[in-house]
């Protein structure tokens, strides 16, 4: 009943430091092993090389875009399963919008048109999102997950079935080009994502709302807090953020698929939580998050670059996850409470 | 003088069940008053209804002689009434200073102004004489009786006129226990007004200038505690009569 809090001994605040740390650790880890193989085996560096690190920062795009919505949904304490589709819906809708203005306006508007549709559609689907499970008190589970398959069918109808390729040179501009032929355009607009995400949850009233609601949701009630509002509000910021990612594979691709986003929410998840957000709420980072989408990235494209079967990335991933659950636990039961 | 808070004739019914009948209870500035009764008598849903959490099929609610509507938990806090609960009063997660200021954030234009809440923060708990030593770990690291505590504090930085306490010591050692009672006297002399629910007739009528006694969502009756014996609430509580004599309105 007394207890206060503990002066740490020497012993446990090696690993509750190490623990705080472990995923920035564990990335450079990883980059120091990949970059010692690839000289080893093939004479040839893995990380300096431009090529390497546009390819890692774009393959983090798209699982870091989900990733950052459901950081905010993870801490406020639930779960967004329906955003994979969401990319999709997004992605199809943008395709389909820039398609059919092709011949009549110029493609920057045709691109905006497409975009503003896109964005709009997938905060629909976030709003139902949060209207099933702030209003209706569905579990964000099975809320989530009836909503990945209303997602998932209206996307393949908007596409009649196939991909929908589009004809627009700014669109593929904005998934290709780079600024100074350094950074791609979609690492820019994500990383400008990243801060305002890292920015909102770390120092605003709506961040500290989020973590309130996954602490306890009853006293964020009781402390007046329009919990019902806030909670729509993460799935729809979940949903716009999806779209965006939905909007850039558009851009990227030359082409809206209702697949857009599939692979990508183990990934998400995978990312967030290997950031040390908890599944039970009340506790993750954006910066966290970040480390964890670079670390599932930095796997895939090194495994791939020195030459391992790609099946093997699914293994690692894996352990990962549950190595980073495993290491959260041994930080937390030495913190105590 | 006008009571700080008058509720006249709250009648509130959970489905088929009648769980607070024509009650009618005050409370004056600088005065603890004692609600007692058995396990759901109604203690908690009357005090839910002040707070804002339930609200009544009828009644009327009074604060400094005029009638107000407490649709919510922020309708009762603009009138200067704050609740302090048992448990689940605080985001475990949070540091000290985020749970005084929750739902009620300084800003910096859009940002948190996180040093003067913890300056804030800390003169409060300073004034209820509260040895904290960080203001910055997650409340989850901190004893019952400082998570109490904290929970006061925010009622006391909030200029509450009004505090409602349902069994706050509930969950606390004797020592802490005592250090809430501290707290109450302290906020008393400060002319804050309290109404103390709690399972110890000890604690209750050691603080209590008044006893108010519910028995089935009624009130049995409200004594003055000087007037009566232990015995003779034990009576009140278990039988639900109130000795003629004794009564006081
Ligand atoms: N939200 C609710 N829905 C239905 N019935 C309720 C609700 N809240 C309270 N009740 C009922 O109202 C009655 C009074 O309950 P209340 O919690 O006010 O009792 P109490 O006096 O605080 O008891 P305790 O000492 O056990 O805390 C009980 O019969 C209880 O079951
Ligand atoms: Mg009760």
């Amino acid at each position: 009943m007394n207890q206060t809090v503990k002066p740490a001994s020497s012993g446990s605040s090696i690993i509750k430091t190490v623990g705080a740390i472990w995923s920035w650790l564990f990335l450079a880890f990883l980059i120091v092993v990949f970059e010692i193989w690839a000289r080893l085996s093939f004479g040839q560096t893995f990380l300096f090389n431009l090529n390497s690190v546009q390819s890692i920062l774009m393959a983090t795009v798209q699982p870091l875009l989900l990733a950052l919505g459901l950081t905010f949904v993870i801490i406020a304490g639930g779960i967004d399963l329906s955003v994979g589709f969401t990319v999709g819906l997004a992605s199809v809708t943008a395709a389909q919008v820039m398609q059919s203005l092709n011949s009549s306006l110029p493609s920057g508007i045709g691109l905006a048109l497409g975009i503003i549709a896109a964005i709009l559609i997938a905060m629909i689907a976030g709003l139902v999102n949060g209207l099933l499970i702030a209003r209706l008190n569905i579990p964000p589970f099975i809320g989530t997950l009836g909503m990945y398959g209303i997602n998932r069918g209206v996307a393949f109808i908007l596409a009649k079935g196939t991909t929908v390729p589009v004809d627009n040179p700014v669109n593929s501009a904005l998934g290709n080009g780079s600024v100074l032929g350094i950074i791609p355009i979609p690492v820019l607009i994500t990383l400008i994502i990243v801060v305002i995400m890292h920015y909102v949850l770390s120092q605003t009233k709506f961040g500290q709302y989020t973590y309130a609601i996954g602490g306890n949701k009853q006293a964020a009630q009781r402390a007046g807090i329009n919990v019902e509002r806030h909670t729509i509000g993460l799935y729809v910021l979940t949903a716009a953020l999806a779209a965006v990612a939905g909007i850039i594979y558009t851009g990227r691709f030359t082409a809206g698929a209702a697949q857009a986003g599939e692979p990508t929410l183990l990934n998400a998840i995978a990312a967030v939580v290997i950031g040390g957000a908890s599944l039970f709420g009340g506790e993750g980072k954006v910066v966290g998050t970040v480390i964890g989408a670079l670390i599932i990235a930095v796997i895939e494209f090194g495994l791939v670059y020195i030459n391992v079967s790609p099946f093997y990335q699914f293994i690692a991933v894996g352990a990962v996850i549950i190595l980073s659950v495993l290491v959260d636990q041994s930080r937390r039961s030495v913190v105590g409470s | 003088m006008n009571p700080l808070i008058e509720m006249k004739n709250i009648s509130l019914r959970f489905g088929g069940n009648q769980a607070l009948s024509d009650v009618s209870i005050n409370l004056y500035p600088g005065e603890v008053v004692g609600l007692l009764g058995h396990n759901g008598a109604g203690k908690s849903t009357l005090i839910k209804v002040l707070s804002g959490a339930y609200k009544s099929d009828s009644g009327q609610i009074f604060v400094e002689g005029s009638e107000v509507k407490i649709n919510n938990p922020q309708d009762s806090q603009r009138h200067g009434i704050e609740t302090i609960y048992q448990s689940l009063a605080l985001a475990d997660n949070l540091d000290a200073v985020a749970n005084v200021f929750l739902g009620r954030e300084k800003i910096n234009g859009v940002v948190l102004d996180e040093d003067t809440m913890e300056i804030e923060a800390r003169k409060v708990l300073d004034r209820l004489r509260v040895k904290i030593p960080s203001l910055r770990v997650p409340v989850s690291n901190m004893s019952g009786g400082q998570r109490q505590t904290v929970a006061i504090a925010r009622a006391v930085y909030f200029k509450a006129k009004v505090l409602i306490m349902d069994e706050p010591t509930a969950a606390l050692g004797p020592e802490e226990t005592q250090k809430v009672g501290e707290l109450i006297k302290a906020l008393k002399a400060e002319g804050v007004g309290i109404f103390l629910i709690s399972h110890d007739l000890h604690d209750v009528a050691d603080l209590s200038d008044r006893l108010t006694v519910m028995k089935n969502g009624r009130v049995v009756g409200t004594v003055n505690t000087k007037d009566v014996s232990e015995d003779e609430v034990l009576g009140m509580i278990i039988a639900g009569t109130t000795p003629k004599h004794l009564a006081n309105k």
